[in-house]
């Protein structure tokens, strides 16, 4: 067994892998061959595959997503990657009026194999137009694929096979996942789109959480097991399709239901996974179902802000113990929410992080 | 085509096609089955005609939101381009587009939309497919003015020409984004002059003299094997009816009267007509049994179109990439 890689390289292997399987395949973005590789995730693909491949470009989004669109019309396999999400916005034209839906107005006649890689940053002053979390935006949307896998494994498994779909796939990646390891199979393999993950189980409470919000559901569930409370934890994987079968499934044995996104709460995509779970399973529900995500505002810059504005352990702590019915003066909720309770700052991923991204 | 046309002749045949195909839709557009918006380029037959006489087959052509004329030029199938517009399922998409989506991938007719300029970033992607295959397809986009007043076509400028693709973009001037005349929008500036600074070659001139347009586009065809560098050309042309619809719409009195009168007078296909004439390359005889043999064609069209069912509801769920649920 090889030692736990990062979800950077694993990343990175999917598109090695990729690359030299098929030879339509290639990979475009401003900054793609630069010498900081999209945070490592392209390191060496320009020196094994050549510039014909593994492509600057330059700063032309719509243009550029277009091209790529063009290309996959005609069996080309384009990764497209853009280092913030919101430099994206500016290729809304070409997503969706043509990548989502030129195999639908066309019967099927113009398949666009395309993957979109977009990174979500968080913190160390990424402020309002470094740190969006476009998922809801682009789930809406019919015709496209919107994954946002939150460990390295999925990263190598959904990437795979989000080259390997026919159509087009939007894939986030949250800028706090990156430098995290796990034991990731060297032999490439792939993992289906459109499919959530039972991380742990629990018969307490249902707690779903998309892409980063999985690692903060991971820490609270074991906070609250610690005093008896089995949550059962579940990582969404993708945002489009939703599989709130999985959840409705869950919820079915728990009664409850809390759902964290790592995006605006107004119809974002907690509020479209509790609708589903809330018409399929509602005669099941002991509790009202609840969300936890960011309050209706941008993304700050300064720490005391970004403090105010992400959720805390504790917030989301509390908003579990209200779904559960105990008080959080009780004696168990008092020692559950000191247990959460962290100085932890919140715009950073890890303490000794130093900046910037 | 249903008859022999001598060589020299075709492009002005495809050219009368373009034209009665368009006047049947126009007349019976009323009738309320094509129920679509549809964009006619009657007056505007020489460009698509000119242009497409200088590709091959395996050339692609990705057109705009008026693009019967690329279509038929290109050689796209008129019984599903009219089943198409009926909303069939021998459409040329199943219905599911109109007039506004046509495709015949079996010529390489790529696709067109009514995005202005949504297809040009495309072209920029089967000129790369092309260039990185080493094949020697050429891919031609077809726009409009109005689509220099779109970023994504600047955009696509300066790809082309980093990138050297093998494409020629064709604009068609007609002076007008719906009512809007080009002085409204634009400043007094040659278009041609944009993509020379790009480091595109370009050509102009008469886009409804069609020898010249096909002669022009010939050009830039042999200075891409030359050199592969993409290529830009404008054809001042004149749009006859409405923006959108069957219907003259002078009344409207958007349009000099004078200008109107003056460009229906450079009739693209009375000019040839006239020409092939004077020259003596076809005979009024032949003239009235191309055109006799075209109606019959265009009558038969109108029939597949009207005995072709429509989609099933069912179909609608096809090719959703997501699944609905």
């Amino acid at each position: 067994m090889r030692p736990d890689i990062t979800y950077t390289e694993a990343v990175r292997e999917a598109l090695d892998f990729c690359l030299s399987d098929d030879e339509n395949v290639f990979v475009v973005g401003e900054g793609v061959p630069d010498p900081k590789r999209i945070f490592n995730t392209t390191a060496g693909l320009l020196e094994k595959y050549g510039p014909q491949r593994i492509m600057d470009m330059p700063l032309s989004e719509n243009a550029l997503t277009g091209m790529c669109i063009g290309s996959g019309l005609v069996g080309m396999r384009p990764v497209m990657i853009h280092q913030r999400t919101d430099f994206a916005y500016l290729a809304f034209d070409q997503i969706i009026n043509n990548a989502a839906k030129w195999n639908f107005m066309f019967n099927g006649q113009g398949q666009v194999p395309m993957v979109i890689r977009m990174m979500i940053g968080r913190g160390w002053g990424q402020g309002p137009q470094h740190s969006s979390s476009p998922q809801a935006l682009f789930s809406h949307i019919p015709g496209l694929k919107v994954v946002m896998p939150s460990r390295p494994y999925d990263a190598k498994g959904m990437l795979i096979q989000a080259i390997e779909d026919n159509g087009p796939v939007i894939f986030l990646e949250h800028r706090w996942l990156h430098h995290m390891k796990e034991a990731v199979p060297e032999e490439p393999f792939r993992e289906p789109l459109g499919k959530a993950r039972i991380v742990r189980s629990g018969n307490s409470l249902t707690l779903a959480a998309f892409s980063y919000s999985v690692i903060e559901a991971t820490k609270i569930a074991d906070a609250f097991k610690k005093h008896g409370i089995e949550i059962e934890t579940i990582d969404m994987r993708s945002a489009s399709p939703m599989d709130h079968q999985t959840v409705a499934a869950s919820v079915r044995k728990t009664g409850r239901l809390l759902v964290l996104d790592t995006s605006w709460i107004t119809c974002g995509v907690a509020a479209e996974l509790v609708a589903r779970v809330s018409e399929e399973a509602f005669k099941e529900l002991k509790a009202p179902p609840a969300r936890v995500a960011l309050p209706d505002l941008h993304a700050p810059t300064s720490p005391t802000l970004s403090k105010e504005f992400y959720p805390t352990p504790q917030g989301i702590g509390e908003k579990i113990l209200k779904t559960l019915s105990i008080e959080t003066s009780s004696d168990k909720g008092s020692l559950i929410l000191n247990d959460l309770t962290t100085d932890e700052p919140l715009d950073v991923p890890f303490l000794d992080f130093k900046g910037p991204f | 085509m249903p008859i022999q046309i001598p060589e020299q002749v075709k492009p002005y045949y495809e050219m009368l096609r373009i034209r009665l195909v368009e006047e049947a839709l126009a007349e019976r557009y009323s009738e309320q089955e094509m129920r679509c918006p549809m964009h006619l380029c009657i007056g505007q037959e020489a460009v698509p005609v000119g242009v497409c006489s200088a590709l091959k087959t395996s050339d692609m052509v990705f057109g705009n939101h008026r693009s019967h004329g690329y279509y038929l030029a290109k050689g796209g199938d008129l019984n599903k381009m009219t089943a198409e517009i009926y909303g069939k399922v021998d459409g040329c998409c199943g219905g599911r587009g109109g007039s506004m989506h046509l495709i015949d991938l079996d010529v390489n007719f790529m696709g067109c939309t009514p995005i202005v300029a949504g297809t040009v970033p495309l072209g920029l992607g089967t000129g790369l497919a092309s260039k990185l295959r080493g094949n020697d397809q050429i891919t031609v986009v077809f726009f409009g003015d109005g689509c220099f007043e779109e970023g994504v076509v600047h955009e696509s400028f300066n790809y082309a020409a980093l990138m050297e693709l093998p494409v020629i973009f064709v604009c068609e001037n007609n002076e007008y984004s719906v009512y809007t005349n080009l002085e409204s929008r634009q400043p007094d500036r040659p278009m041609n002059k944009i993509a020379e600074a790009h480091g595109w070659d370009v050509g102009s001139g008469n886009g409804n003299d069609l020898n010249q347009v096909a002669k022009i586009t010939q050009q830039a065809v042999s200075r891409i094997k030359a050199h592969g560098r993409p290529q830009f050309l404008e054809f001042d042309t004149y749009r006859w009816l409405e923006h959108c619809g069957p219907n003259e719409d002078d009344h409207l009195d958007y349009r000099p009267a004078d200008q109107v009168a003056s460009w229906k007078k450079k009739c693209p296909v009375l000019q040839m007509q006239t020409q092939l004439l004077s020259e003596k390359s076809i005979s009024q005889e032949e003239l009235d049994s191309y055109r006799q043999s075209i109606l019959e064609e265009i009558e038969l069209s109108f029939n597949f179109a009207k005995a072709s069912p429509f989609p099933s509801p069912e179909s609608l769920y096809q090719f959703s990439n997501t699944n609905p649920s």
